[in-house]
């Protein structure tokens, strides 16, 4: 790899974020170089710059932010250095983009092919009827159904996955000689990844494009990057080849990133007696839209049920009708086998107290101007009659169950808080109501994974001391594996499959579970030509 | 396709729906007036036998829902009834010229506020923050705040009583069309400028919306120049907004002109208008509001249609 | 040449008018509260200068009997005074005091367009608010009504009403503010609206929470900031509103004295060369700029300085 000549050096890149008055450095001295044909993984958690630098590539600064310090030298030319108007003729022609939510960032009012050929054509590269012959090859190539004529569709025609490769066919469609990749499958669900995954690595190795791959998921970049970068908070932590990084990472801060996946809870004791909520043969849905088809399960006290499912599988809409938000057509939710009334305006506050639920987003979780001190303690007054000295002491209690200083933290507001702590406080807020069964509606997948990890060990210590019943909705298998008891794999509305998760894990799946299942990317740099390879053995067999 | 239509098809009905329900309402609300029209009509002469003429004579002794049928079958046909002040003078006749007077003028200041203020909108949002946004928009701001006859009076002052321009819009008969505008300039202007700051200001706005947007970004790294990113990326997508802020201020126009009118003393219907609330001429107010209303309700109802065909996801639908 | 004058003046009280932020700002910042201090020292100079503009406004009014040399009803002079040592800005077309009239209109045109924003608002944020957190029918028969009423042009609607019950102070007040209430109702839906779907109202009212907390509590705190800014465009809408009212002698009706009606009185001076009416046109016009610009800059940092 490093015989090819080198095509980006960064040296000692400082970059600048604008908060309220004062300038504060956002990516503190990072260096960087990429050889021609090389795929360079950038990872990291959220706030660690890595898109920052991404754009920084390109000579680009997103407004309120503004490259400091330091030499971005693309092929010989100083992109610091250059003229605005230099740097434009580079963007899009030789250095190109591909972002994280390809539904967004594709113009809603043009054609695909519109755009496709848009970069070609301004930069002088090619003729608009080249381009638009160009821009089928590239469709073909990138294995989009219908390569003729889907560029002639507008973005909000085409499915998720389907516009991602898109969008990376436009970003080829001056061969450039550099792609900054942003995260490209983060917003995708894990059988659609795959194909994305797939499509974008062989097209980079057919023109030999070097690239920067930004993800903040270790699996993803094990398959698609040759080196790996780790950052963390606008800062270099370690780098080195692929299978070097991942078999023997040398600091600590890789190490724990590498150890979050390894947290399994204890298994727990059988499940026995009456359930503590019971879903029997639910059918619901929108208007005309069924939503669910005769969904049942039961969840039984300190045990978790996991209900897993890829967006649009009605795990969210389960929810809905256990508390109350949405009445079934058919079928009923029993609580410690009594029926509850299907609508919660009908439910006694007793009713209410037992089943609280915890956000996916703390931020439109937490009213934004109500002190912790309010958020904890109004449950504790509503259900339990606590106040004044009795109340104070209550929310002092539950913010050290939930591991923050309550002297601290009391009187703060949620936007004083990380998002790990909000989430902290939308359980203590559950926890509040001395509840026997909690809805976790994707409580980690808007959060970091090391934070995420600390959330799932202290609702786990939190069951064992609370007997709490957990219903977890998730789309991510590895959630599954580290807290689950009993697995429901639902797709479009109905159950799949569903039972104690050791057997869920265990051969044979059903189909839909199989793919699921074997779509989570490994950490083996392997994982995806060997699953490739089967998938294609098992389809000519 | 066919839902597209069908949407522009629900939001004319719902037009006329609401054109109807303002016919009624400014029907209506002459029942609110304290006693009755014809005592209205007869003022201080009533004696109860003329007021029982006059209440024959106009109808009055008819059920309200009666009544509403033939005034507003008189509205179809272009009868409004006669005024109170002038007795036996058909509003319609009233109305006639002062009419086209309005439009004129209406239009006049449209076919100089749109191009300009679409234009300045566009550049101020093509260099957001500079001095030239800055003062554009400190101006703006200014110019939104200025009472519509304070703007009229500075204009006569500064360019009327040096005599570039007239201050009186009086319109000679048989005048040919740069004669008169000419004469108009200065009401034209005056409307001008009060709706241009707001629909520049509005226009920027509805494009800087836009220019957070990844697809902004995304042009702007595929190394497109701002012109074309403005031109290209944002404005087919700011259409809706900036359709219905030329439509809010056009219909802003309508009420504008009733003052200009004043100030200049321009034969239009706003002056109509005014002169007749305070003569309390009950009939020549009620046509000129709904005038005032159905011209109001048509811009919107246009702006509504035409928002609807500019978006793609409902003219292309999957 | 007499093209030219103007724009000296105009520069001239550019000049001046700066200076006069920029000293107001820094006086401010050193008697204001650390906080406020803060805030303020942010405050771009149009906004100072509106902060300044609306804070002589206010002492005007309340002084206004101390400042003014004459009362304000009584005939002093013959008419159409020039201004002069003893009647600094002339006599109106009755003879009355013009600067005294001008100094006692910030105090009832003001005075009647605060009251009348502030029941605009007392109705339209009330019904708005609950419309959007009740929804269902109650949400739909309030939004049709409104839409209907604002299908006639404001100005256009009022003076129809006035017509029907006649021009008085309190008819004015009324009929604007019900007017006015239309377009309060609809932000304060909107608003709502956007607050009702968030997480935590769902989360609050699965709680259990009754409707007068959850308005109360949960959504008009988080609806003040964007309301508070509506005051203040509503203010300066309602005071062009009356302001053109009563040029068209159809508001605030003599003998009170008025910025509206003063301009009509006495506008035949303007034929004369004379720029008297003027001032009682500008003092609208420079109160609804200095609010504008206050309320500008309030929305820039609501906004949370996006660009």
């Amino acid at each position: 790899m490093t015989d090819k000549p080198v095509l980006l050096t960064i040296r000692d890149l400082r970059i600048e974020g604008r908060s309220e008055d004062t300038w504060t450095q956002i990516v503190k001295g990072v260096n960087l170089t990429l050889h021609k044909g090389e795929v360079l993984g950038l990872i990291g958690e959220s706030g660690a710059g890595k898109s920052t630098i991404g754009l920084a590539a390109m000579g680009f600064a997103r407004d309120g932010c503004r490259i400091s310090g330091g030499t971005i030298e693309f092929d010989g030319i100083d992109l610091r250095m250059a003229s605005e108007a230099k740097r434009r003729g580079l963007r899009g022609k030789r250095i190109a983009y591909v972002a994280q939510s390809a539904a967004a960032s594709f113009n809603p009012a043009h054609k695909l092919i519109d755009q496709y050929c848009e970069a070609p054509v301004v930069h002088g590269v090619m003729g608009r009827k080249e381009a638009e012959h160009d821009a089928v090859e590239l469709y073909r190539k990138m294995r989009l159904p219908n390569p003729e004529e889907i560029g002639f569709r507008y973005p909000h025609q085409v499915s998720g996955g389907q516009l991602q490769r898109a969008m990376t066919a436009m970003a080829m469609s001056c061969r450039p000689d550099l792609i900054i990749f942003d995260e490209p499958t983060t917003a995708l669900d894990v059988t659609t990844q795959i194909e994305v995954l797939a499509a974008i690595r062989d097209i980079v190795a057919q023109f030999d494009t070097a690239a920067i791959y930004i993800t903040h998921d270790l699996a993803v970049v094990a398959q698609m990057a040759d080196r790996i970068k780790v950052l963390l908070k606008g800062e270099e932590v370690e780098e080195a080849d692929t299978r070097t990084m991942l078999a023997a990472p040398t600091q600590d801060y890789t190490k724990s990133l590498w150890a979050v996946r390894s947290f399994q809870r204890e298994a727990q004791a059988e499940a026995g007696g009456t359930p503590v909520v019971s879903v029997r043969g639910v059918t619901a849905g929108y208007g005309p839209v069924r939503v669910l088809k005769d969904v049942s399960f039961d969840i039984h006290a300190r045990r978790t049920v996991a209900v897993v499912g890829e967006s649009g599988s009605g795990k969210s809409t389960v929810a809905r009708v256990i508390t109350g938000l949405l009445v079934p057509e058919k079928g009923e939710v029993l609580f410690d086998g009594q029926a509850l009334p299907a609508d919660y305006r009908k439910r006694t506050r007793d009713q209410l107290r037992q089943a609280q639920m915890i956000y996916q987003m703390a931020d439109t979780a937490l009213n934004p101007k109500l002190t912790l001190r309010e958020l904890i303690g109004r449950p504790a007054q509503m259900y339990l009659g606590l106040q004044g000295r009795k109340l104070r002491e209550r929310v002092r209690e539950l913010l050290h169950l939930i591991e923050l200083e309550p002297d601290e933290y009391i009187d703060r507001l949620p936007s004083e808080l990380s998002g790990g702590q909000k989430q902290r406080i939308g359980i203590a807020r559950a926890l509040a109501a001395e509840p026997k069964f909690i809805i976790c509606d994707e409580v980690t997948s808007a959060l970091d994974q090391l934070v995420a990890e600390g959330i799932l060990r202290l609702l786990d210590r939190l069951q064992g001391e609370f007997d709490l019943a957990y219903m977890f909705i998730t789309h991510d298998l590895a959630t599954v594996r580290a807290i689950a008891d009993d697995v429901v794999v639902m797709k479009e509305g109905k159950v799949v499959e569903q039972g104690p998760k050791a057997e869920m894990f265990q051969p044979p799946h059903h189909p839909y579970t199989e793919l699921l299942l074997s779509s989570v990317p490994e950490m083996d740099p392997d994982w995806l030509t060997r699953l490739l390879e089967e998938r294609e053995a098992a389809k000519v067999g | 396709m066919s839902d597209v239509w069908r949407m522009v098809a629900q939001r004319l009905a719902l037009g006329l729906l609401t054109l109807f329900l303002v016919s009624v309402l400014i029907f209506g609300a002459t029942e609110l007036l304290p006693g009755d029209f014809a005592e209205a009509v007869l003022g201080q002469a009533a004696t109860p036998e003329t007021v029982a003429a006059i209440r024959r004579e106009l109808g009055l002794d008819q059920p309200v829902h009666i009544r509403y049928v033939n005034w507003l079958a008189g509205v179809m046909q272009g009868d409004f009834g006669n005024s109170l002040a002038n007795r036996n003078r058909p509003v319609a006749d009233m109305i006639g010229t002062r009419l086209g007077n309005t439009l004129f003028l209406a239009l006049y200041a449209a076919a100089m506020a749109v191009p300009l203020s679409l234009a300045l909108g566009i550049l101020a949002a093509l260099y957001r923050n500079s001095i030239f946004d800055r003062s554009a928009n400190a101006m703006a701001l200014t110019s939104i705040s200025f009472p519509e006859f304070f703007v009229a009076y500075v204009l006569i002052v500064w360019l009327g009583q040096a005599g570039i321009f007239p201050s009186m819009a009086r319109i000679p008969a048989g005048a040919d069309l740069g004669e008169k505008l000419y004469r108009t300039f200065l009401p034209a202007l005056t409307l001008t400028l009060v709706v241009t700051a707001h629909m520049m200001r509005m226009t920027r706005a509805a494009i800087i919306n836009l220019l957070a947007s990844p697809y902004i970004e995304m042009a702007r790294l595929k190394g497109m120049s701002p012109m074309r990113v403005i031109l290209k990326h944002a404005l087919p997508n700011a259409l809706a907004p900036i359709i219905n802020v030329v439509a809010i201020n056009l219909a802003y126009l309508i009420t504008g002109v009733v003052v200009v009118e004043v100030v200049f003393v321009y034969p239009g219907l706003g002056q109509l208008m005014v002169d007749s609330v305070a003569r309390r001429d009950m009939p020549v107010v009620q046509a000129v509001a709904l005038i005032f209303a159905s011209a109001y309700v048509l811009l919107n109802l246009l702006a509504d249609v035409l928002s609807t065909l500019s978006n793609p996801r409902l003219m292309h639908k999957k | 040449m007499s093209v030219l004058i103007p724009i000296l003046w105009f520069l001239a009280i550019l000049a001046a008018s700066t200076a006069a932020a920029w000293l107001f700002r820094a006086a401010a910042v050193a008697i204001a509260p650390r906080n406020t201090a803060r805030a303020l020292r942010g405050a771009p100079l149009t906004a100072s200068f509106g902060m300044f503009v609306i804070a002589v406004y206010l002492l005007v009014a309340i002084l206004a009997p101390v400042l003014a040399p004459y009362p304000e009803r009584a005939v002093i002079g013959s008419q159409f005074m020039p201004w002069s040592e003893t009647h600094w800005l002339g006599t109106d077309n009755l003879g009355r005091d013009t600067a005294s009239r001008l100094i006692y209109g910030a105090r009832n045109t003001v005075g009647i367009a605060f009251i009348t924003t502030a029941l605009a608002f007392l109705i339209g944020s009330i019904l708005g608010l609950w419309a959007a957190t009740v929804g269902g029918w109650i949400d739909q028969v309030l939004s049709r009504f409104v839409d209907v009423l604002m299908a006639i042009p404001s100005l256009i609607f009022s003076l129809l009403l006035l017509t029907i019950f006649g021009t008085s102070v309190v008819n004015l007040i009324l009929v604007i503010a019900i007017v006015d209430s239309t377009r309060v109702f609809r932000l304060a839906r909107s608003v709502a609206q956007g607050i009702v779907v968030m997480d935590y109202i769902e989360a609050a009212k699965l709680r259990g929470e009754g409707m007068w907390r959850l308005i109360t509590r949960e959504i008009l705190p988080n609806a003040m900031a964007p309301l508070v800014a509506e005051f203040g465009l509503r203010f300066c809408f309602v005071f062009l509103a009356i302001s053109a009212l009563s040029f068209l002698g159809l508001g605030i009706q003599p003998p009170t004295a008025d910025w509206g009606s003063m301009v009509r009185e006495n506008a035949t001076l303007i034929t004369f060369g004379d720029v008297t009416p003027l001032l009682p046109a500008g003092a609208i016009a420079l109160l609804t700029v200095a609010v504008n610009f206050v309320v500008d800059w309030q929305l820039h940092r609501a906004s949370g300085l996006k660009e």
